[in-house]
């Protein structure tokens, strides 16, 4: 049952934040500094992770082409297929469940513990509008996080194989070449965009409805990461099942 | 002026405030007092209207809130000023800027004209060289100030104050009781305030409500309330030997 309470007052929250627009200006701001603190400031921990598994990846293909009839530019093409498909979008989502997630619930969560919501809402301002709105917007730029990420996976996997000694250049951008699907592409993005609204809105409501004190912005952090983290692998799987089967 | 009309509220079916019904006048501080739990921030959120009553009516003039629409809801909010136990600043924004958030967000003032008017009420409320500071680098009592020159910035005709001076030192506290009242009397606002401080109750109390399990129990002023035969009151305000001594020496000096 309180699940169910929880999933009507999400949806009751996005109604409203959709509704009584504060003012152009304002949340014009709002979205800038959100883009900076969600996207900009995700920029460094996103390419620092993409090009280090983007290696992994690499190698551990390599490791595994035991058999010397497999051609060595399926290392490419192995690297290629995991950071598109899946590591870019998904886990990466994840990680940004962690980091983003967190900053949104105890953003919120902080401001809610020492009254500031409440003083918005004495003002007469729609307080789910200005908080969250300019979050949601901020996370529609979050593809260009996914395409740094992409691209320095796959940048990652190259340098590992070469400089491992797995396989030449050559083969390696024939493997990335390969029997290249465009739609992958879109499909990524189009997980990715479902990921963005993911964790914008959970991490906000986890924040925005949260009771108590310090400790409780500490455990509503905790439990944003948790379910944003399970939503996006629900959304993984259903996106993955309706897009490419 | 703010009527209240047989007001109830429970939370989860308990009952905590049951047919409270006063009237908070205009020009005068009026304050809620009573224990811890007593229901005293529920009547005050309830009238400011963060929560939704389950019955009775409240009145902001001669306009019921349960009866209004959303526009005119938002109109009575611009008419409304709120100080919180914690001054609730905007952590992110500087002085002026918490004290032109209400302008920007409410008005289409050019930034001067804004700024202008956040000067005049932080010099009104005894603020020097505080503009550019973020609330963390200023005082407790000085994040008061801020919290009341913000909630007066729109020329309000009703203030809250929700214990305006805890976590105070006996002095500020002092001084923030007498700048409302000042504040009060000077544009003739009607002023809510729920305290729990004995010194605000003696100072300012033109106007107490007392609470006790979620009733009124009793209503007066500062003055009446050293002449009260109500235990509960007695019992409340003359929990301490200092207070008791306080009373006497009032009831022999008036006698």
């Amino acid at each position: 049952m309180i699940i169910i309470h929880h999933i009507g007052a999400y949806f009751l929250m996005l109604q409203k934040v959709f509704k009584r627009f504060v003012k152009w200006s304002v949340l014009k701001e709002l979205i800038i500094k959100d883009i900076d603190a969600l996207i900009i400031g995700s920029i460094g921990i996103v390419a620092f992770i993409s090009f280090f598994v983007g290696g992994v990846v690499a190698i551990q293909t390599a490791l595994n082409l035991t058999n010397p009839f497999l051609p060595q530019y399926l290392i490419g093409f192995a690297t290629r297929q995991s950071v598109i498909l899946e590591f870019a979008p998904t886990f990466i989502s994840i990680i940004m469940a962690g980091k983003v997630g967190s900053f949104i619930t105890s953003s919120l969560g902080t401001m809610r513990v020492t009254e500031q919501i409440e003083a918005l809402k004495v003002m007469g301002i729609n307080t789910y509008n200005y908080l969250i709105f300019p979050k949601i917007v901020a996370m529609f730029f979050y593809p260009f996080v996914i395409v740094i990420s992409m691209f320095l996976g796959i940048i990652g996997g190259y340098f590992a194989s070469i400089y491992g000694g797995f396989c030449n250049s050559a083969d390696f951008i024939q493997g990335i070449q390969l029997d290249f699907i465009p739609f992958h592409i879109g499909y990524a993005f189009l997980k990715t965009i479902i990921f963005s609204f993911i964790l914008a809105t959970v991490p906000s409501y986890h924040g925005y409805f949260l009771k108590g004190g310090a400790l409780e912005v500490g455990k509503a952090s905790t439990t944003s990461f948790v379910w944003t983290s399970v939503l996006i692998i629900i959304a993984n799987y259903l996106t993955t099942q309706l897009l490419l089967t | 002026m703010i009527v209240v009309e047989n007001l109830y509220k429970s939370f989860d079916g308990v009952n905590v405030l049951n047919d409270i019904s006063t009237t908070f006048e205009k020009g005068k501080t009026n304050l809620i007092i009573g224990q811890s739990g007593s229901g005293k921030t529920v009547l005050l959120k309830s009238i400011l209207g963060l929560f939704n009553i389950d019955k009775g009516n409240i009145y902001f003039g001669n306009q019921s809130i349960q009866n209004i629409n959303n526009k005119e809801r938002s109109i009575l909010r611009q008419e409304m000023g709120m100080v919180f136990q914690g001054s609730a600043l905007f952590d992110s924004m500087s002085v002026e800027e918490n004290i032109m958030f209400p302008m920007r967000m409410l008005t289409k003032n050019s930034f001067e004209e804004m700024q202008s008017r956040a000067n005049q009420v932080i010099k009104r409320v005894n603020l020097i060289n505080v503009n550019n500071k973020l609330p963390s680098e200023i005082s407790g009592g000085m994040q008061k100030r801020v919290a009341i020159a913000r909630a007066i910035v729109m020329n309000p005709k009703y203030l809250f104050c929700d214990e305006p001076n805890s976590g105070l030192d006996p002095n500020t506290s002092t001084i923030i009781d007498n700048l409302i009242q000042e504040i009060t009397q000077e544009f003739q606002i009607t002023t809510v305030i729920n305290t729990h401080d004995m010194n605000s109750v003696m100072e300012i109390g033109e106007k107490i409500i007392f609470l006790q399990n979620g009733k009124k129990e009793w209503e007066g002023n500062n003055k009446e309330v050293f002449k009260t035969e109500n235990e509960a009151v007695g019992g409340f305000i003359y929990s301490s030997n200092l207070f008791k001594k306080v009373r006497e020496v009032y009831l022999r000096d008036n006698a």
